[in-house]
Parts: structure tokens; sequence; C-alpha cells
């Protein structure tokens, strides 16, 4: 059996900046653990002989010329920002007060 | 007969003519949208400039300027692509209304080819999904049967075409997305290789797997829209440098071949299973023995290692998502939910992310984010990856034996709405017979080769080639499609019930 516990998903929540509420963590729990009990077959097969493809075609060094060109300016940048001075992005505290 | 049924190859042609012009084809499928997509919800957003676009087109023409085979045709967009103009939302809450400040490539190819965009297309949140049923905005109905679902995530895309809204439109497929609902629909859709059509300004999903493709009702239309967007693209280090044949050539030359000598097709035994439908296996069959009448060779080929390819899909699609998806992070666009009593700027992504998301986009990330961390990241993604390799190898080995690979496109016709909603296992499981080609990165075609004979619902087949050899697919898939046409006596979708035209609609155009 798998070991996705309410404890594992309120980290892993964290860890992707979600703010699950309490009844989510609860489903949760229970729908990984039965899709990772299904998923972890692959191990079965997964023998240390096999390489790993995370590519499927091989591609190497993608490199263009070293040229400026064409790019968004800072009114298109912005456009579609919650909030912002202008310039900038603007966001609330980086810091909590703790920090 | 009408516009709206006509196929984008036919509408060129008439366009080409002078017979129609862009205007009245364009009104006819916005009249189409309006009597229908109330029922069927297949579009978020429909182009309020499509008409004029159309009338320029129009006004090339007429200065007699050099256009496209189509030009002036009406087209769909998936709402994962992004387009200057219409808002680009990927189905999620946490796009809502969001307008890109740039086209994705592949709508910037469209409309340089003079295409008139018409509107963006429902999806799965983010393409999570086999269903569309879990788009932030609800789902899309099957225009065969609005109680059932199109397919996803694109099912948008191909209940657009096969409820004659658009003759065609564009998809992306990263596990099954543009084929199994054109099985599920009755249309045509394609995954292209990967790399060979540009994903620059399509909201990434899982990066080593997502292909934009056609969608469409007949194979021809599907060649004449992948000779549009495909190719090279400086902007998309995934893209392939390959020159690429005609397509629409393929096509043409497909649905001229009288005899199919010499080619083998390939029968993937572990994806004609005992556990799939009864009707998809027996139109599958006859497919087969049709094909066989027109003197292919079918052989019997062997995947072993096709067990395993949907746990390893489940393990690589999540931890790409849950690291393609933190660009969410309510700073530079979509939606910003400030916590009660303030926090930092951590706190308000949670809880943005939080209210921006649905509950299969969660499940993914969460899991994906388990999947690459620490002390996991071997046993999980790591074996995921070694089953890709395998996956290719069965590929390679059933390649040489077969020049195309056969099976059906989807274990089942189309479903009921909220039959598989609270069982994310049981929903993964669709995929089955699509995921593998994602995992190699060849390229599958899905196109209808009958209606199921216990419910009366599209059964479709894949085609599947080696990469970089999609010809394949549009030359054999318009050689079946002549076949199974000529004995039906008509197209497939001919068949699909007449949409009732919506009591709202109805009553404002005056006929109730």
């Amino acid at each position: 059996m798998s070991e996705i516990t309410p404890d594992v998903v309120r980290h892993l929540a964290g860890l992707a900046r979600i703010a699950l509420t309490e009844s989510e963590v609860a489903s949760l729990t229970g729908e990984l653990g039965s899709i990772v009990d299904n998923i972890a077959k692959v191990s079965e097969v997964a023998t240390p002989d096999v390489e790993g493809t995370s590519h499927p075609i091989p591609l190497q060094n993608v490199f263009r010329a070293d040229i400026p060109g064409v790019t968004l300016t800072t009114e298109q940048a912005l456009a579609g920002a919650p909030d912002h001075d202008g310039s900038r992005f603007r966001v609330t505290a980086i810091l909590g007060e703790e920090q | 007969m009408s516009l709206i049924h006509l196929s984008a190859a036919e509408l060129g042609e008439k366009l080409a003519s002078g017979e129609v012009s862009s205007v009245e084809v364009t009104r006819a499928h916005l009249d189409r949208i309006a009597a229908v997509d109330t029922d069927v919800h297949a579009f978020l957003h429909v182009n309020a400039a499509a008409l004029e676009t159309a009338a320029a087109v129009d006004a090339k023409r007429a200065a007699g300027e050099q256009l496209g085979e189509l030009a002036g045709v009406p087209i769909a967009i998936k709402d994962v692509l992004c387009t200057l103009g219409m808002p680009s939302t990927a189905g999620s809450r946490i796009l809502e209304g969001w307008v890109p400040p740039y086209d994705a490539t592949v709508v910037a190819r469209l409309r340089a080819a003079d295409l008139v965009p018409l509107g963006k297309t429902n999806m799965d949140e983010f393409a999570m999904g086999s269903s569309t049923e879990h788009s932030a905005y609800g789902p899309t109905h099957n225009p065969w049967d609005l109680d059932r679902i199109p397919g996803g995530s694109g099912g948008g895309s191909a209940a657009a075409v096969a409820a004659f809204e658009a003759p065609i439109a564009l998809g992306s497929d990263t596990g099954g997305s543009i084929r199994q609902p054109a099985a599920v629909t009755g249309s045509v859709g394609v995954k292209p290789t990967y790399g060979s059509v540009s994903r620059y300004g399509a909201i990434a999903l899982a990066s080593s797997l997502d292909q934009v493709g056609p969608v469409s009702r007949t194979v021809l239309d599907a060649a004449l829209v992948h000779d549009v967007i495909g190719g090279w693209d400086p902007r998309d280090s995934t893209s392939l440098k390959d020159e690429w044949p005609s397509f629409a050539q393929a096509a043409r030359e497909g649905a001229r071949q009288e005899s199919l000598a010499g080619l083998r097709i390939g029968v993937v035994k572990q994806l004609d299973a005992p556990g799939f439908q009864a009707g998809v296996s027996q139109r599958f069959h006859e497919a087969l023995e049709l094909l066989a009448s027109a003197g292919a060779e079918i052989v019997e080929v062997s995947a072993p290692n096709f067990e395993y390819a949907v746990a390893a899909y489940y393990l690589i699609l999540p931890a790409e998502a849950s690291s393609n998806l933190a660009k969410f992070d309510s700073v530079r666009f979509g939606l910003r939910v400030n916590p009660a009593g303030g926090g930092t700027v951590e706190d308000v992504m949670a809880a943005t992310r939080e209210a921006g998301f649905g509950p299969e986009v969660k499940r993914r990330i969460i899991l994906g984010t388990y999947a690459l961390s620490a002390g996991y990241y071997d046993a999980y993604y790591g074996s995921a990856q070694k089953v890709r390799t395998l996956i290719q190898r069965d590929f390679s080995a059933a390649f040489a034996e077969a020049d195309v690979l056969v099976s059906p496109s989807a274990p089942t016709t189309a479903f009921r709405l909220g039959e598989k909603l609270n069982d994310p296992l049981a929903m993964y499981l669709n995929d089955v017979t699509t995921i593998p080609a994602n995992l190699a990165g060849i390229p599958g075609m899905g196109l209808p080769i009958g209606l199921a004979p216990e419910d009366g619902l599209p059964v479709g087949i894949q085609l599947m080639a080696p990469a970089r050899a999609d010809d394949r697919l549009y030359r054999l898939g318009a050689t079946l499609e002549r076949l199974l046409e000529q004995k039906w006596g008509h197209t497939l979708l001919s068949q699909a019930p007449d949409l009732a035209q919506s009591e709202m609609y109805a009553a404002e155009t005056g006929a109730v």
C-alpha cells in the first residue's frame, strides 16, 4: 500500500503552493493512495539495465544566433498582470513577520 | 447542401471560384453556433471580429491576390492556444478573461494563410481529462447524444466540427486529447509527430508529450490544416527542422488509391483487448477486413510493455505539469486572491491556486509533486522514464514488421456525463489506446469506422506511423475513409441526429 497520509498531502500542497481545505486533503489522500498503488507497477519492468528516455525525439544543442529578437513591450508584458506600477509587477510582502 | 455541411476543402474551392464569399461562409457558421451551441457548449468564446476578418479576406481576393487553399475558411481554436484579441483560458478559472499579448505560432500561421478564427473551444482544465467535464466553464455535450461526453480534453473542438459549427479546428494531444474526442464524436483528428508542429503559445501541460494538431470531418481537411500549421519554428526549441511533404497531396493520393497491396498493417495485440466494448471490437475487425479486402496484409504485432504505458504516463504527465503550472502564481497574469487578513506573496499564491484550480488540476499537481520529491524520484519518475524507453523499443520492433499500426481509438463509445467524474482512475484508463504514441513521440490519426450496434454511437480507429512518417497516416486514412463511405453510401456524420435549435434562439428568430 502507498504511504499517502493526510500529512503527506498537506506537505505536498505546501510545496505546490495550494491552500487545500481539510476536506480536500481528506479526499485527495484516498484518491492519490489508489492512484499511486496503480502506477507503482512501473518499477516491475524498470530494471537497472534500461536507460531512461526524457524526450521522445532526440535533440541536442538547440541554439540560436545571439542576436536580439522581437520581444514584448513592457506595456504588453504587464497587460494581464493582476497588479503593476506601470513598469514592474506589484506583489504583497515577500517576507513574513517572523523572517 | 448548406454551407455548414461542406468540408473545408469544398469551401475552399467555392471561395476560390467566387461562388460564395468568406463573409457568407463565416456567417453561416456563426448562425449555426447561435442555434446549437447553447446545447452543445463547444465554444467558450465566439470571435466578435470573425465577419470583419472574413470581409478582409474577401477584399484581398477581389483585389486579385493569390490566396491559399483554405483562405476564407472558418476555423475553431482550442482554448489552450494563445490568441491575440480573444481570451485564452485553457478551461481554467485561474486564466478567466486573460487575453494574451501574442499569438501562438500555429494561430499566427492560420491568420497568415487567411483562415478566419471563429472562436475558442472548450476543454478540460489545462487539458487534464478525457471528457471536458473538468472545464471550469461547464462540460461540452456530444452532438450524437447531448447526455454523453464529447471526449477530452479537446471535446470542444471535436464537438464543434461534429455539430457543423466549424468545418475544421485546432486541438492539442498530450495523451489522446485529439484522437479520443474524434473517436467518440465521429470526427477525424491527428496527433502529428512530436516536434513537427510548433507549441510556441500553446499553454504547456506536459512538455515531453504535448503536440498541436488538426481536428476535422475529413482526412483531407486534417491534412490541409496540418500543411498550414506544421514546420520548424525557431521559437520552439523542440521544433524539428525537417522538410515535410504535402500531407494534402498524400491524402488526395490515398483517396484515389484502389489497392493497398504491399502495405503491412500491424494490429497491436495488447490494444485489441477483450475488455473493450463489443461494438467497438466488432467495427474495428470489420475495418480490418475491409483493409484486407483492398489488398493490405494484416499482421499481428505484440507490444508487451504497453501494459505499463498508462502507469508511466500518469507519473510523467503530473511531474511535468506540476512544474509547468508553477507559472500560475498570481503575479504576471490571471487571477489573484488575497487571503483574509493579508499575508506574504506565498500566502497569496496558495490562496490563488486554491481558488483558481479545479479538483483534477490539484490532484495532478500534488501527484506530480509527490513523484518528483526526494526519495521517490528514482522509484517513480525515473522508472517511468525507463518504461518510456521500453515502449519505444516495442514500437521499433512493431514497425519492423508493419508499415502502419492500428487499434481502436478508444475502448468504449462515448460514456455518459458524470459516469466517471468521481473515479479518476477509471477516467485515466480510458486513454489506454492513445497514450503509447505520445510516450514514443510518433504520429497517430483517429477516424470514424461506424456506429456501435448496441448504442448507435461512433467508433474510431487509430492509425499510427513511425516518427516523421505522418504522410502514411493521411494516405491510408484517406483510402480507408473512401472505402467506408463507398460501403455506407454516405459519411458517418450525416447520420448524426439533427440538433434542435435551442428554444431561446428559435424565439429570437421567430421560429416559435
